[in-house]
């Protein structure tokens, strides 16, 4: 198949703001409260992992996790769970 | 010429799906909207007949119709979309991206007065009031200017030092629905005089090429503020070249079809004139009628009208004005606060330390659909010439006023 390809010669960096590495700018430091996962009750049916929208449930050998630096604290995850396995804690009291 | 296909009898906003059918867009996504409504439903007719070949998405509303669009022209598509009034304030999230984006759109704008009061008629306060937003704005004074500077939009938009959206606008009622004979050019000459279609490739989506387009910039540190700075100035300068390209596209478009509109502002009779009437959009001509009865009884009156509002023509004007003494400006829109239209407060703007100074009058007329008829501008014209003597009022004078003393 062939396509026609870029030709990026004679465009200028600053013509429009586009990324081509990823942010260091994560929402961990600025969450107010973070989900804590109770491994005895996490079945891994993945839920949890589909539903976040920031993609930062982790999977582990018997069950999920959160990666606490892009995790946003939005909840989702916590109230989806079918198992009640993940419960939102404030960050203050974590 | 022979690049003219040949004539017909059409209204503003059939003109204008003329010169959209001729650029042969891949996508046109519309929502209707008076006085701008005939204008996508001939598309669509273009479109179902197969004689235009796009894809037409009538989507849910105006803000979906430039997000659906900025999508096609980030696959690389050439786009087409056209709106009014309460339409373009729907439109504003996305329109105000369009530009910074640097996507070369061409959107026709069938000027509408706002609300409130409740107002379906034709007046610039759409346009207005997105002056800043960072779209080229072109205004025309009739059906074939139309047809000719929705091609002509074409070229500007997508030179590689300009790559800005292109708004042409046409006022609605007046150019909207007023029929005039229209000359068709030769669909080969058209693809000729536009050449081959270019992918923005500067954020075209390329899987071999991933990237975030519109990623957070900005921000308090200083390298962040001086990436933003990069880009508002980049932005700067495409306008600032565009006023070339303009002229450089029209000087063109004259070579090839025979029709020398002027790209920035059109000068009307001034060779030896003292005063001109300053002019937008479709009121012109009733202007230019004014001055011609005005020249009849020895008044040296000429007409300045503004084709190009955004990037502003500082030195056209300049030069147009440069051996006047008073300008009547007449205004299709309010900028509140000033009390004053927009085009007669970026007219002294632009003018001052000029190195003779000039009067500058304001007059607002036409808003909501009202009439600027030849008696408002030999009123136009009776106090400009006043101003040569007396110190002119610093009020605007509002033409389509209720007369002192007359009940409501």
């Amino acid at each position: 198949m062939s396509r026609p390809r870029a030709d990026m010669s004679g465009i200028p960096a600053d013509l429009c703001p586009v990324a081509t590495v990823p942010s260091p700018m994560l929402a961990g430091d600025w969450r107010a409260m973070r989900p804590v996962v109770a491994r005895d009750r996490c079945v891994k049916c993945a839920i949890c992992w589909l539903y976040c929208p920031v993609q930062c449930v982790v999977e582990k050998s018997a069950w999920f996790d959160i990666n606490l630096a892009a995790c946003k604290g939005c909840g989702i995850c916590a109230q989806e769970c079918p198992h009640r396995a993940i419960r939102m804690v404030e960050e203050a009291a974590a | 010429m022979n690049n003219i296909a040949r004539a017909m009898v059409l209204d503003g906003n059939e003109a204008a799906a003329w010169g959209v059918k001729l650029s042969r867009p891949d996508v046109v996504a519309v929502y209707p909207i008076t006085p701008q409504s005939s204008l996508v439903e001939y598309l669509s007719k273009f479109i179902a007949d197969g004689t235009l070949d796009a894809e037409l998405m009538n989507v849910e509303g105006e803000h979906s119709v430039l997000s659906a669009l900025q999508g096609a022209c980030l696959a690389g598509a050439r786009t087409y979309t056209a709106t009014s009034g309460p339409g373009l304030a729907f439109m504003f999230e996305p329109y105000v991206r369009t530009p910074g984006l640097r996507l070369p759109m061409v959107a026709s704008l069938v000027n509408r007065d706002m609300l409130s009061p409740q107002c379906v008629w034709g007046g610039q306060q759409d346009v207005m009031t997105v002056r800043d937003a960072g779209w080229i704005h072109m205004f025309c004074e009739s059906a074939q200017e139309v047809l000719d500077t929705v091609v002509m939009a074409y070229r500007i938009a997508e030179h590689p030092e300009v790559m800005l959206p292109v708004n042409v606008n046409h006022d609605g009622n007046y150019l909207s629905y007023g029929v005039s004979r229209v000359e068709l050019p030769d669909q080969g000459a058209v693809d000729a005089f536009l050449g081959p279609k270019n992918v923005n490739w500067h954020a075209a989506l390329d899987p071999d090429r991933p990237m975030a387009v519109d990623p957070l910039t900005g921000g308090a540190d200083a390298e962040g503020a001086a990436r933003f700075v990069a880009y508002r100035q980049s932005l700067c300068r495409g306008m600032q070249t565009a006023l070339d390209v303009i002229s450089d596209v029209h000087a063109d478009w004259a070579r090839a079809f025979g029709r020398n509109w002027a790209p920035l502002v059109e000068e009307y009779r001034l060779d030896d004139a003292e005063i001109a009437v300053v002019t937008i959009g479709s009121m012109s001509g009733a202007a230019k009628d004014a001055v011609d009865a005005a020249r009849d009884r020895g008044i040296a009156a000429g007409v300045i009208r503004f084709k190009t509002f955004r990037p502003f023509p500082v030195a056209a004007l300049a030069r147009a004005a440069g051996k006047l003494r008073a300008l009547g400006v007449v205004d299709r829109a309010v900028s509140y606060g000033w009390n004053c239209g927009p085009v007669c407060q970026e007219v002294r703007g632009a003018l001052y330390g000029s190195a003779s100074p000039i009067s500058v009058l304001s007059f607002i007329g036409g808003l909501a659909g009202a009439d600027l008829t030849e008696a408002h501008f030999a009123r136009v014209i009776a106090d400009t010439v006043a101003a040569l003597s007396s110190p002119p009022a610093a009020q605007t004078v509002w033409l389509n006023a209720r007369e002192e003393g007359t009940p409501s």
